[in-house]
């Protein structure tokens, strides 16, 4: 349990920068999402953080302590990697043990904080087999274990889903949800999967080419996105964006208008624009519209299903609220 | 896929790339398959019968040898000629020349195992300047073999009074690119994460080798095991140059200098039972290594 703190972090290789400068504060027991596509330096910071890539410049404490120059088993740290990185030679239980054994916790102690952990990951039948004969999931599952039996200070996550199928994930993403909260240890996860972001941070931070573009909870991102990026990255269908002669009553520097799709209705009655349904996807719950506008842009419409769908090929109007309108300007900034 | 009964069996036999069509191996019946049959039983006998003719003539004595048609069934003689030739030899005897073949070839063995793993850690997970050049450098040695050297060889190990020594049969043959660089691609194909989590849950550079690259590598030490055995066994040049002292002789090269100078009469019997008797440790090592020798050149297993 402990805080951790991001002061100026910057990382290059070579002449290359990868990280421009990231300042985070991250509460003890918080749980920090890091999102961003690939390339955007987010899996280099939690490397940096865990102690693996080296900081070439700011500081890096965890529990305020400058832990820059500190290997990583010195730092209170536990990992799990995208791939498990399981011992394959080992069984499951030496796989958690490995850490203690290291340590030199006695034997009676490792027992029992292996099994300890392999009950709460319900992982207790599972002891004796080696990693290949086990499930993704039970894999997953292991990693985790071998990161809970150290006690660690933090927890860092390297994608650890992205190998699981779609219905583990969701499942697998609800543990080490309950997980966390059980322990209450602070952790910092990494992934490129806006919805587990969405539902796992306490706080997240939507990277971008090595900047975070922002950095707050998961509902206020979403509502109201600092950047055209944070916009365009987080929601799925993502914010449609717009030419800004189309909104209402603009800011002057404004030059780009984003709608979430949820915020368009089709309706004739004072529609901001008009367009021609390309094609409309029933979702059974929801509906989603592609209208595509006199300009050639292609805007989403995301409607419930009770609502009548269009027939492809036929103009409606669309309309918005003022209230849910936001404006970029040239630089993507929020205005 | 019900068809594969024993999916380590397939791996084993099937090379890696055939693997995945168990159902669609082509199924010789009828005339192809005694014909197949035939041709290897044929070829067989042709590579046995040499060792055959060694065997029988091992256990017959010396006239029956020397009388023109030779025999072909084994005579009474076993006990006898291979008491003689271990206890007793030509030159010494061959239990003893046994011994010095098994220490030199379980030490070069162990030794350029040991070596090139090492090397090949170093190599592959340490960033050092230079690395590149030292790993080149270890590759061109693939290019001098033994005998291309042995010259300026011996006349180091003569300097170091290594002549007629064990040390002096094992040290010049113990270095091996082939092998380092085998452990190299071996190292490479680890996935990088693994080091990285033995980092994380503590593991000194030498613990993770120890804990998890050795073990790891098991399969592969095998295998290689078994060609550094034999390559070790087999040496003729090098321990024929070296060693003087009958004492010292290999088993390889001391069939060889059973053979009689002049007019001696050579002892037929007792050289082939010396012959049968050097073939008896190899043919051990790889029958008993052969799944793992096997697993270890076809398996990829991570």
């Amino acid at each position: 349990m402990a805080t951790v703190s991001l002061s100026g972090v910057k990382k290059s290789f070579g002449k290359t920068d990868v990280i421009h400068g990231i300042d985070i504060d991250i509460a003890d027991g918080e749980f920090i999402v890091i999102v961003g596509p690939s390339g955007c330096g987010k899996s280099t910071l939690l490397r940096m953080v865990a102690g693996l890539e080296t900081v070439t410049s700011g500081e890096i404490s965890i529990d305020g302590r400058r832990v820059n120059e500190l290997e990583p088993m010195d730092r209170d740290i536990a990992m799990v990697f995208q791939n498990y990185a399981l011992y394959p030679h080992m069984s499951v239980f030496d796989n958690m043990a490995y850490g203690l054994k290291i340590a030199g916790t006695p034997k009676g102690e490792i027992t029992a904080r292996v099994e300890e952990a392999a009950s709460l990951l319900q992982l207790g039948d599972y002891l004796k087999r080696r990693p290949r004969e086990l499930s993704g999931g039970q894999r997953q599952r292991v990693a985790m274990g071998r990161a809970i039996v150290r006690k660690p200070a933090v927890f860092l996550f390297d994608e650890p889903l992205s190998n699981l199928d779609a219905k583990l994930r969701v499942q697998m993403r609800l543990e080490i949800k309950q997980l966390q909260r059980r322990l209450g240890v602070t952790a910092l996860y990494v992934t490129h999967d806006q919805v587990e972001a969405m539902t796992l941070a306490d706080r997240m931070v939507v990277m971008n080419a090595g900047v975070a573009d922002q950095i707050g909870a998961p509902l206020e991102v979403y509502g109201n996105p600092q950047t055209e990026f944070v916009g365009g990255f987080i929601g799925s269908p993502p914010m449609n964006f717009l030419d800004v002669s189309l909104g209402h009553a603009m800011p002057a520097d404004a030059i780009r208008l984003g709608v979430r799709p949820e915020h368009m209705q089709i309706a004739d009655a004072g529609a901001q624009t008009r367009g021609k349904v390309m094609y409309a996807e029933a979702l059974g719950a929801e509906t989603l519209v592609h209208i595509k506008l006199p300009d050639g842009s292609i805007a989403t419409v995301r409607q419930d299903a009770t609502k009548p769908q269009p027939d492809e090929g036929t103009e409606v109007g669309v309309t918005w609220d003022k209230a849910d309108q936001i404006a970029f300007d040239a630089a993507g900034k929020r205005c | 896929m019900t068809a594969q009964p024993d999916p380590l069996a397939a791996a084993v036999t099937a090379p890696k790339g055939r693997r995945a069509q168990p159902d669609g191996m082509v199924e010789k019946r009828g005339a192809g398959l005694w014909l197949t049959h035939l041709g290897l039983i044929i070829g067989l006998l042709f590579i046995f019968f040499p060792i055959w003719l060694a065997f029988v003539a091992s256990t017959v004595s010396q006239p029956e040898i020397v009388k023109p048609p030779m025999p072909l069934l084994p005579g009474d003689h076993f006990f006898e000629n291979y008491r003689k030739a271990l206890v007793a030899g030509v030159n010494a005897p061959v239990a003893m020349m046994m011994l010095n073949s098994m220490v030199m070839a379980l030490g070069i063995a162990f030794g350029k195992i040991v070596i090139s793993l090492l090397s090949a850690f170093a190599i592959v997970y340490f960033k050092f300047p230079g690395r590149r050049v030292f790993f080149w450098l270890i590759f061109l040695t693939l290019m001098l073999p033994v005998e291309v050297r042995i010259v300026p060889t011996y006349e180091v190990i003569a300097n170091f009074g290594m002549l007629n020594s064990y040390s002096g049969l094992i040290f010049p043959l113990i270095a091996s690119a082939t092998a380092t660089f085998l452990f190299r691609q071996f190292f490479m194909t680890v996935p990088d994460e693994l080091a990285e989590a033995a980092r994380v849950d503590g593991a000194k550079p030498m613990r993770f080798f120890w804990d998890i690259l050795l073990p790891m590598s098991r399969t592969n030490i095998a295998a290689l095991f078994v060609i550094l055995f034999i390559y070790g066994w087999n040496q003729y040049l090098w321990p024929l140059l070296i060693t003087t002292d009958p004492s010292m002789n290999t088993i390889v090269m001391g069939i060889k200098q059973m053979f009689p100078s002049g007019d001696d009469v050579a002892d037929w019997p007792v050289i082939m039972a010396t012959s049968i008797l050097a073939m008896i440790p190899p043919v051990i090592v790889v029958i008993s290594m052969q799944k793992l020798f096997i697993r270890g050149l076809v398996d990829s297993e991570k």
